[in-house]
């Protein structure tokens, strides 16, 4: 049997990562297969993206996908700020970001509110497993209040919820998911990486070495029992809706991206409309009183100016101008010492 | 105007210090400033230097402007001329007056009983300012304006530079101009009627010397420095005194890297949250390709450690200005140092060493602002330029800036082509590989769309492709590149001055901008027959020219603007073999370094030695 390729002709190998260290069952493998899944199938080279990271299990989760790309492990809760500058350089590329919760809402909160409200094109997906991993399980910021751990103690604070900072903070497409609901994941991913802006996706993603304990939010058991999809996710690229099948009239509600690729909802038991920031807020809230799970895609706002229709730059990518185009001409340092008094 | 000032045989010509006392945000800078201009287009070399308060309205403030026939800039301890317009501070002020010295006042201030000269004139200003011609509501924003008309009557300041001046000052908006000239005009009659131009012992006379000469402070020439060194991304965060680095940008990107084509920008700049995050976004952008600088100062640069480390350790080329002012912690926002060098030669943990330029004049905060670019991606390493608040923020005169006289060397980076070339021709690339034997790797940069190009960059241990690595031995080697790559520098920084006096047996070394006051002061131990040679510092790493000046003289003086001695104690690092003909010649007190003092210490010390 031949080996199956994509429409660019490459295998999913093409996609793969470094041996992959982290422990057998961490939820944030699942998110990187899907990662890798997600850009096999939108047919992105390997090439033209990049990966960015800040420090964690999470953090170091990029190395063992998408091998064939650039990529940057910065420092811990920098993240954002390094992908920013770094888009700069070319504004073709696609950018993948992946953090903790404690490298995103613990050390980075303020960064990651920051690249929120600057809305640069890029995936932004938190492998959230409420505990610090890589450095042997304490409490982050999404540790839910109460929970004890071995060495810690018990956890006083309420925590930090990473979708509602998100939209606190402008940010133009919030997601929740969780790392044991394939297939949901992958179609957020996709929709994340075609999405003009910043696409914040929160996945539960449990840490089965320090926190997975039954009865709490961070664990497989838990969120499994208590997952609420807010709508059946399909993403449609921009190719292939001629094959969009009709639904009943009123179940489905189409959510169009700015490369007219489509998001398809189809309702579940209730209503829900991810373009208003208001039932976003309210939908969260509720969530979290009932404590319950809410998956799926919580906000998008298609249409805000990304970060570089902000500036007025030249077209090209700024890494590739000439010297000549980059230093003023000769001439004008006279003009410049006139003006100098 | 003139026909007096040869007459009195007691006249101290172009000479002398007048100093402004003000309270702040009244606009007296647009006053004082004309004065300083309208000297500096008659040809005199003058400096000025602001001294104001960490607030933005209502403290007192001062502006000196020093007129020197022998083109000496650095500050003086006393005033010779004191414009006193801010009652809270007469007191202390006139202490500061050298006896016999002139001072101007307002009149309606109550005075002290005893002043140390005679020569005090209070000046109406509210009458005055109450019959300027023009309407009520505007009289208070030109009111400061008497007081310069006075000044240029008193001291022979042609009013038509001083004309010039306004209109340069309101650029086109002749309405205020003219008001202001009013004013002027208003003092100068005054001062005519009132007072008696014999008895004043200063006077000005126009020279050339400052012919072709420019006005500028050290912030904007980096600014410029930097704009020429096709800067491509800017990120940072507010800061007393390194702000305006980057507010001059705005105003002249838009000038000089608009695309000539497509009138579009081939630079970004970002306000950043916070220093972290500026440098976060130059590291990413620098990463990227794109020359990438912030400028900040102390607590930012405190802020901006660790990612210095990693721009140093995963080999990032970005350029950092640092506008020093009085530390620790928050400080002394507004106050002049040198305070910084000690942290930044080696800010990061672990061992991170960095490159540092040290400018002393505008000419070089334009020349190391293009400069550091090279350096730093010749290099790939960060670039540190150490300013300060006195050479950023004030009007120093200078040569006219000098187009860049090399092209932009934007060091070994490999594009698609080039990595075609190398794949076919069998050579290996690794992204720490060090092909060429000299320490410095080839990179390649996002974008590049060669499958064979591309890396993961990190802050962990990492062998010469990238990949993660906690070997031992991978680890040593790495570091002892980083070393050598390091002593690289050497070769491209911009080396030390030098200038001899004959027979010296002492030296003295700095760096930055007390500069200023150690030429001035060689020449006042000369002059007591001390002959000196000296040696500026300009960069770290340190050349053998430095370690050599050590050598050859008896004694070192290390005159810098810190409680430590800084530069002495990384001189002591260095070459601790000639550490004990060092001597430490420091001091921190928020104002800039003065001739009087560094000459008065090494005479003292040189008078103990032979004693
Ligand atoms: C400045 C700094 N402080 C502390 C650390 C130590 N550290 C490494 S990872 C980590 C927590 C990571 O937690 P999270 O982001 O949730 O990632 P996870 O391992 O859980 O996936 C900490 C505190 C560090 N690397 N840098
Ligand atoms: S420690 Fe936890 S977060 Fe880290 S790899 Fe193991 S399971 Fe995943
Ligand atoms: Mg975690």
């Amino acid at each position: 049997m031949p080996d199956e390729t994509n429409d660019i002709g490459l295998e999913r190998a093409d996609y793969q990562g470094s041996p992959n260290t982290l422990c057998k069952g961490c939820g944030h493998n699942a998110i990187i297969g899907q990662i890798m899944s997600a850009c096999y199938e939108l047919n992105l080279r390997p090439e033209e993206i990049v990966r960015y990271s800040g420090i964690g299990c999470s953090s170091k989760a990029p190395t063992y996908m998408l091998k064939r790309s650039f990529g940057f492990n910065g420092l811990h809760g920098r993240m954002p700020s390094l992908a920013l500058g770094a888009m700069f350089a070319d504004r073709t590329l696609t950018n993948i970001g992946m953090s903790g919760d404690g490298d995103t809402a613990s050390i980075g909160i303020g960064q990651f509110k920051h690249i929120c409200r600057r809305n640069p094109p890029m995936l932004y997906i938190v492998g959230n497993n409420g505990v610090y991993g890589l450095t042997k399980g304490q409490f982050s910021a999404t540790t839910e209040a109460g929970v004890s751990f071995k060495r810690q103690g018990t956890s006083r604070y309420l925590p930090v919820d990473i979708c509602m900072e998100a939209l606190a903070s402008n940010a133009s497409f919030v997601a929740r998911s969780f790392a044991g609901d394939p297939k949901q994941l992958r179609q957020l991913i996709k929709a994340a990486l075609r999405h003009q802006g910043i696409s914040v996706i929160d996945v539960i993603s449990p840490c089965v070495s320090f926190y997975n304990f039954a009865k709490n939010l961070h664990s497989y058991e838990y969120a499994r029992e208590h997952e609420i999809p807010l709508h059946e996710l399909e993403f449609v690229p921009t190719d292939h809706q001629i094959m969009i099948k009709d639904f009943e009239a009123g179940t489905v509600r189409n959510v169009k991206l700015h490369d007219d690729s489509i998001i398809r909802l189809k309702k579940l038991d209730k209503e829900y409309d991810p373009t208003s920031r208001w039932q976003a807020f309210k939908v969260l809230e509720e969530a979290e009183e009932h404590h319950q799970l809410v998956t799926g895609l919580i906000y998008v706002d298609p249409d805000i100016p990304s970060t570089f229709d902000r500036y007025d730059l030249v077209e090209e990518p700024l890494n590739r101008l000439g010297n000549g185009r980059l230093r003023p001409p000769r001439e004008s340092i006279d003009q410049i010492n006139q003006m100098m008094l | 105007m003139q026909e007096d000032s040869t007459q009195s045989p007691h006249k101290i010509i172009n000479d002398f210090c007048v100093m402004f006392s003000n309270i702040n945000g009244t606009g007296s800078s647009t006053a004082n400033t004309t004065v300083m201009r309208a000297l500096f287009e008659m040809g005199i070399p003058v400096s000025g230097r602001n001294l104001f308060p960490s607030n933005i309205k209502g403290l007192p403030t001062w502006f000196t402007v020093r007129v020197s026939k022998d083109g000496y800039l650095g500050r003086v301890e006393r005033d010779h001329v004191q414009v006193l317009m801010n009652q809270d501070t007469v007191a202390e002020d006139v202490k500061k007056l050298v006896p016999g010295g002139l001072v101007l006042y307002d009149e309606a201030f109550s005075m002290p009983e005893t002043l140390p000269t005679s020569l005090a004139f209070g000046i109406p200003m509210e009458t005055l300012i109450n019959e300027l011609d023009i309407e009520k509501r505007l009289r208070s924003y030109v009111g400061n304006m008497v007081y310069v008309g006075v000044l240029a009557s008193l001291l022979g300041i042609d009013m038509e530079r001083v004309a010039g001046a306004i209109e340069f000052h309101f650029k086109g908006k002749t309405e205020a101009a003219k008001m202001n000239f009013h004013a002027a005009q208003r003092g100068a009659e005054w001062a005519q009627a009132n007072i008696d131009r014999i008895a004043i012992p200063y006077t000005v006379e126009p020279m050339h010397i400052t012919d072709g000469y420019i006005l500028c402070d050290g912030n904007r020439a980096a600014s410029l420095g930097t704009i020429y060194g096709g800067v491509q991304f800017v990120s940072w965060y507010p800061i007393t005194p390194a702000s305006n680095v980057i507010e001059e940008m705005n105003e002249f990107l838009p000038m000089l890297r608009k695309d000539p084509e497509t009138g579009r920008m081939t630079c970004a700049v970002v306000q950043a949250e916070d220093e972290l995050s500026a440098l976060g976004m130059i590291i990413g952008a620098g990463w990227g390709g794109l020359r990438a600088m912030t400028a900040t100062s102390g607590p930012g640069l405190s802020l901006m450690a660790e990612h210095l480390g990693l721009a140093y350790f995963a080999e990032v080329p970005v350029v950092v200005w640092d506008v020093q002012r009085v530390g620790p912690s928050t400080g002394l926002p507004t106050r002049t140092a040198q305070n910084d060098l000690l942290f930044a030669a080696n800010i990061s943990h672990g061992d991170t060493e960095q490159v540092i330029l040290m400018p002393g004049s505008i000419n070089e905060c334009f020349e190391f602002g293009w400069k550091a670019f090279d350096i730093a991606e010749r290099l790939q390493t960060p670039v540190l330029v150490m300013s300060d608040l006195d050479l950023g923020m004030n009007p120093w005169m200078g040569k006219p800036f000098q187009y860049p006289d090399t092209p932009m060397d934007r060091g070994k980076v490999l594009w698609e082509e080039d990595i075609e070339r190398w794949t076919k021709e069998g050579k290996l690339w690794g992204r720490y590989l060090d092909v060429d034997g000299d320490a410095i790797p080839y990179r390649t940069v996002p974008g590049n769309r060669h499958p064979g190009a591309t890396y993961f960059a990190r802050g962990t241990g990492h062998d010469e492709f990238a990949r993660y690595s906690e070997d031992p031995q991978v680890w040593q080697d790495n570091l002892a590149r980083l070393k050598r790559k390091y002593r690289q520098a050497r070769a491209l920084v911009p080396q030390p001055i030098v200038e001899r006096q004959k027979n010296a047996r002492i030296g003295i070394i700095t760096w930055g901008s007390t500069h200023m006051p150690v030429g001035e002061a060689r020449d006042q131990l000369a002059a007591k027959g001390i002959a000196t040679d000296y040696l500026r510092v300009r960069a770290l790493p340190f050349t053998m020219e430095v370690v050599d000046f050590m050598q050859e003289h008896d004694r070192t003086y290390v005159v810098e603007l810190n409680r430590d001695g800084q530069m002495k104690e990384l001189l002591t690092l260095e070459a601790p073999q000639h550490a004990y003909k060092l001597r430490q010649l420091s001091k921190v007190d928020g104002l800039a370094m003065t001739a009087e003092w560094i000459t008065q210490r090494i005479w003292e010390d040189e008078d103990g030695c032979h004693a």
